[in-house]
């Protein structure tokens, strides 16, 4: 039943590609498999700059669901998980929901992408972070030492660290992924007014993102999440074009990838450099232990 | 210890003031967090602990792992003399790594946690396992001139026949981490700057290594024959400049190739902050020590004490560049650190030296001329 429900999914996902928007396959490429557990299906968000009002409600509810102080924030930060940020634009567009009230700016919320295959997972080196197979990536702080690599490692500058704590964690947003574990939205979801969070399975929402495309020539014929680092289980879709709202251009493929081509080759190397050192001490040891009158080999 | 006359010369003052300060900072920092004493940010979270204390201090302790292998590997006695101060460089070195660790990381009483949390998809958790072993190595190595000056003998014998097996293992070991403090910034070809993002890295780091290694040593017997009143094995550290020699013009030869195929030359010529870091990292830490240790046919000490100065001089700041310089445009970042971070930075490195003067004095770390009386 379930391959059937992902043949329909990506049989609408090649129609919506037909009609004209760059949505590619889901499947990340091989390197990615080969270098760490890539979850393509799994829960997924998806956020619609050209819906979103600026009511700031998901921000809020996140605070309030985690008992952070309220209040807007400018940036993520422990105690903002997410926040909604607005763009001014430099050319004025009617907004889909308040017309030329809106036209000056964007809002949109922003946090932890969730990628199918995380370079903050990879980069942790005792497995602090993990992408689940339910879809969110999470962190166990039990095992966090405060190396602070999967924030180098992030392409998308989202861990926060308690800089000020003398017991400092990681903090980022988890997609509430105990609430989708007891069958609830994520706090965010529920909150918003205007639809312009919806949640769901990643493939569901892909060909969702692409039939709002399609339907309407507003909305800029690209899926932001779909293909950036192999995939993220948070999709953005817009009617002003990412680049113009600071959407970081970020590699297509998988980051893990780049560092697995070396790791992959090192027990390789082992065992040649171990074999190779070993073999040239016993020549060497023999070479010396000879007479040193013949050496005319 | 009642004969010895004080010494606490002006020199060694500084030293421990310096340590002092890093202590007292360290202190504060366990009590109000990483943030309370240095600059770092959300956006730049590593900085000058990370690129100065680790990736600089492993990089400067690599003479231990290649003095090892030509002694024990390739068994060119000849070497002999200049094993133990490499050995003792080293192991001092990768302690120094530990307790900059020790500050640096948010949690430090966790740092076992690698040995029993896996992920061997991180870089991280392999330096981690490899660091932790060849610290383990250059113990051991170090263990034997501590044996000797204790006189158990037997023991000496008997753990020098272990001698082989433990370098090739040192010198894996090494060869990994040295180039995996490389890979570590293969993940962020985003944020590294085209100047010093390359697939090469891992082997630039390893190279540039080996070229320091012997820098090192060279180094370390010019200051320590001063500060001890000792004699120099020049022909020795002859033989080692040109071996730094050899190994800079490797590197130079790659770091070029490199930076011509991937495109990126016109951006060392280019006046950004990175292009002239970059042009200083490249002409006064490899080309201007070359010139020095080619001309004169390597034979004025001082000269290639200077050249070898620079070459240590090169690799810390081509670390610098990688993990600071060449990440703050991509990380949309400001970062200069504060005098709270120079000073751990700084009494860490006082610590090495008073460290070194130390065993210097009292192991039997130099070829015997002047036995040691306690």
């Amino acid at each position: 039943m379930g391959s059937r429900l992902t043949r329909r999914q990506f049989l609408q996902l090649a129609a919506a590609a037909g009609a004209g928007v760059t949505v590619l396959s889901a499947a990340p490429p091989l390197a990615a498999r080969a270098a760490q557990t890539t979850v393509t299906a799994g829960t997924a968000i998806l956020i619609d700059i050209a819906r979103c009002i600026g009511c700031r409600s998901c921000e809020a509810a996140c605070k309030a669901y985690h008992n952070f102080p309220q209040g807007e924030a400018q940036d993520l930060s422990p105690t903002a998980w997410t926040y909604v940020r607005t763009t001014p634009l430099q050319r004025p567009r009617p907004h889909l929901n308040l017309g030329d009230e809106g036209a000056r700016r964007r809002t949109f919320k922003v946090q932890c992408m969730h990628c199918l295959t995380p370079a903050c997972a990879s980069a942790c080196p005792v497995a602090a972070l993990h992408k689940t197979h339910q879809g969110p990536v999470v962190y166990d702080a039990s095992r966090c030492i405060g190396c602070r690599y999967c924030m180098v490692a992030c392409p998308f500058q989202v861990p926060r660290f308690e800089w000020r704590s003398p017991l400092p964690r990681i903090t980022k947003c988890n997609m509430c992924a105990e609430r989708q574990q007891r069958g609830e939205l994520p706090a965010c979801v529920e909150a918003c007014p205007v639809q312009a969070l919806q949640f769901g399975p990643r493939p569901a929402l892909l060909a969702e993102a692409a039939r709002r495309i399609a339907a309407d020539p507003r909305y800029v014929p690209a899926i932001f999440g779909a293909e950036e680092v192999g995939g993220t289980s948070v999709l953005y879709v817009s009617d002003v074009p990412f680049e113009e709202l600071g959407f970081p251009i970020v590699v297509r493929e998988p980051l893990p990838a780049y560092t697995w081509r070396v790791l992959g080759k090192l027990p390789g190397i082992v065992l040649t450099l171990g074999a190779l050192l070993t073999a040239v001490e016993a020549l060497a040891r023999r070479r010396n232990s000879q007479p040193p009158s013949g050496g005319g080999t | 210890m009642r004969a010895r006359p004080p010494r606490l010369s002006p020199g060694r003052l500084v030293l421990w003031s310096l340590c002092l300060g890093a202590l007292a900072v360290s202190a504060y920092r366990f009590a109000f967090g990483i943030g309370s004493v240095t600059r770092l940010s959300d956006r730049f979270p590593w900085g000058l602990w990370v690129a100065f204390d680790v990736l600089g201090g492993v990089a400067l302790a690599a003479g231990g792992f290649t003095m090892a292998a030509v002694v024990y590997v390739l068994h060119n006695e000849r070497y002999h003399p200049l094993v133990r101060p490499a050995v003792v460089t080293g192991f001092l070195g990768y302690v120094l790594v530990v307790a900059a660790l020790l500050v640096d990381l948010g949690r430090p009483y966790r740092i076992w946690h690698p040995v029993i949390m896996w992920n061997p998809h991180s870089v991280m958790f392999e330096v981690a396992w490899c660091v932790l072993l060849y610290t383990l190595v250059l113990a051991l190595e170090f263990g034997q001139m501590v044996l000797e000056r204790l006189g158990r003998l037997t023991m000496l014998r008997l753990t020098r026949l272990a001698m082989p097996p433990l370098v090739v293992a040192g010198v894996i070991l090494s060869t990994l981490h040295q180039s995996s403090l490389g890979t570590l910034f293969l993940i962020v070809p985003g944020k590294l700057h085209p100047l010093w993002y390359t697939p090469m890295l891992p082997v630039l780091f390893f190279v540039s290594a080996l070229a320091v290694g012997p820098a090192m040593v060279l180094l370390e017997s010019f200051l320590s024959s001063r500060a001890l009143k000792r004699e120099l094995e020049l022909p020795l550290l002859m033989d080692l400049a040109r071996i730094s020699f050899v190994i800079l013009s490797i590197y130079l030869g790659l770091k070029v190739t490199d930076l011509i195929a991937r495109g990126a030359w016109p951006q060392a010529l280019a006046p950004s902050v990175e292009g002239r870091l970059f042009a200083a990292e490249l002409l006064l830490g490899v080309v201007l020590p070359m010139i020095l240790l080619a001309t004169d046919g390597g034979r004025a000490v001082t000269k290639n004490a200077i050249a070898a100065t620079l070459v240590v001089l090169g690799v810390v700041l081509n670390r610098l560049n990688v993990a600071i310089t060449g990440m703050l445009a991509g990380s949309h970042a400001t970062y200069v650190p504060a005098w709270t971070e120079v000073l751990v930075s700084l009494g860490i490195t006082a610590a090495g030296v008073l460290a070194y003067l130390w065993i210097a004095e009292h192991l039997p770390v130099f070829p015997q001329k002047r036995h040691a009386t306690p």
